[in-house]
């Protein structure tokens, strides 16, 4: 991120952040403790873990399923509890 | 040049009349105890159409501050008053205008803070505010009520500044005694605020994100950032308090001095007492006692090369606290020892506490302290620990 690369001199008045949009660059995804898995073959599309994300970081793919941005995804496992057919599974992440 | 009237104002209404002279856009104030009669007479002013702002009538001063800051961050001219445990309610939210750099004006009736329940005059609030980012000033009667309100608004809101400014006006002291002053009149002090415009305000056309998320990796250069700014402020206070002088013939310093002339031993003294304090070291003089006062008009940023040129050639420096810093002293005397610890030549300083809660300090009060603080010094120079004194205290 360009931002750890600033120093005090180059900060706005204020601290104020003059581009918009810039929030899209940070990383919430990297505190995740675990990560959602899809066994998709069981999922019958029906959106509810998109509506349900509080990150709004699930997006649908171009043949109908739904896929978390693993850059935003914070691993809550709300997608999983909310899933009425078990599709999502929270699996720990693993140091690579 | 001056076209001033001499007039008899209650403290709160001098400050009043300096917010409808400075023109304020909003004023966002929690209108119940322990609140003055400056946002009473706003609302008037703002309800006959004398003031053309917005008068936001908030349920707490917590909402109050949050007001101003939402005014400020849209480029307006904004102005809060309270006092006591309403700065405490406010607190909170006092950090954000200094961050975000935005000039908020507000006045603080200076008020002791609970338990037991006070509303009288002390101290105790402004020190609890004194490490949050805002210019902060005294005044020591009515007149300068008035002068240093109108100032305040043109150094917060110098682009070299954007700080938010508080004044001080001693509670009760100032706030609700009525005293003659010269009252400039309205044009002429238009022209001593000049238009403001924030480089950032709130602007579709321009849009900017304000206070956001400053993780580990940012935080300590904004507060590096926040700090230098803060430590430049000094000659924009100074221009102004020069070009008011100027214009109205009462000229200000950070650090005012009275009959310091040869003075081996100074009284230093904030706000209302100042006046006290005068009238003793008159009656001193005229004993032949070299003594003289030193008055701490400005509190933050701490004028440091001005203290230190008053106190040039003083061998004893008396300091009252109007406050508990409670297993520490008195907050000022504490911050007056730093500001010489590495002085090669000072003073020794001997602290006090009076005046807590409104209790008065009669002019005996003050010769008595200095009396005492030359015994404490002789107990200084036998090597014993001399502890604060708290003032006028049954047994």
């Amino acid at each position: 991120m360009s931002g750890e690369k600033l120093g005090w001199k180059d900060l706005e008045l204020g601290c104020v952040v003059t581009e918009p949009g810039s929030a899209n660059e940070y990383k919430t995804g990297d505190w995740r403790s675990e990560r959602p898995v899809r066994e998709n073959e069981k999922c019958i599309k029906c959106g509810i873990c998109y509506i349900y994300c509080p990150e709004a970081c699930i997006e649908e793919t171009e043949d109908g399923f739904f896929e978390a941005n693993l850059y935003y995804c914070k691993g809550c496992g709300i997608c999983a509890h909310e899933c009425p057919r078990g599709v999502i599974t929270m699996v720990e992440e693993v140091e690579e | 040049m001056k076209k001033e009237k001499v007039v008899g104002l209650e403290g709160s209404f001098a400050v009043s009349e300096a917010v409808r002279m400075a023109n304020a856009d909003v004023i966002a104030a929690y209108p119940i105890t322990p609140q003055t009669h400056i946002v009473e007479r706003l609302s008037e002013m703002v309800a006959e159409g004398e003031l053309d702002a917005e008068f936001i009538c908030v349920e707490s001063e917590h909402s109050a501050m949050s007001a101003c800051v939402g005014a400020s961050a849209g480029g307006a001219r904004v102005f809060t008053c309270t006092a006591g445990q309403g700065l405490e309610l406010m607190h909170e939210v006092l950090y954000i205008p200094s961050s975000m750099r935005l000039p908020v004006v507000a006045v603080v009736a200076n008020r002791a803070l609970s338990a037991p329940l006070s509303v009288w005059c002390d101290h105790s609030d402004m020190m609890a505010v004194r490490d949050i980012g805002w210019i902060q000033m005294l005044a020591e009667n009515n007149q300068q009520a008035f002068d240093l309100t109108l100032c305040a608004f043109r150094i917060a809101e110098d682009n070299e500044v954007l700080f938010p400014t508080m004044v001080h006006i001693d509670g009760f002291h100032l706030s609700h005694v009525i005293e003659d002053m010269r009252l400039p009149d309205a044009e002429e002090v238009a022209g001593f605020i000049p238009d403001y415009k924030h480089p950032f305000a709130l602007d579709p056309d321009k849009p900017v994100s304000m206070g956001c998320y400053g993780p580990p990796f940012i935080y300590p250069e904004t507060k590096r950032a926040q700090e230098v700014a803060f430590e430049n402020v000094m000659p924009k206070i100074l221009e102004t308090w020069k070009v008011f002088g100027d214009r109205f013939g009462r000229y200000y310093a950070p650090v005012e001095k009275y009959r310091m002339e040869d003075a081996k031993i100074a009284l230093l003294t904030m706000g209302s007492y100042s006046e006290t304090a005068m009238l003793a070291i008159d009656e001193l003089r005229a004993k032949g006692e070299d003594v003289g006062l030193i008055r701490l008009r400005l509190w933050r940023p701490f004028p440091f090369k001005e203290f230190r040129e008053a106190v040039k050639g003083v061998e004893v420096l008396v300091v009252l606290d109007r406050c508990v810093s409670f297993g520490m002293g008195g907050p000022v005397c504490s911050e007056v020892k730093s500001a010489l610890y590495d002085q090669q030549k000072k003073p020794h300083v001997v602290g006090f506490i009076g005046g807590l809660g409104g209790r008065d300090i009669p002019i005996e009060g003050f010769e008595y302290m200095i009396q005492s603080a030359l015994e404490k010094v002789k107990a200084i120079e036998r090597g014993e620990e001399v502890e604060t004194e708290m003032i006028g205290i049954r047994e």
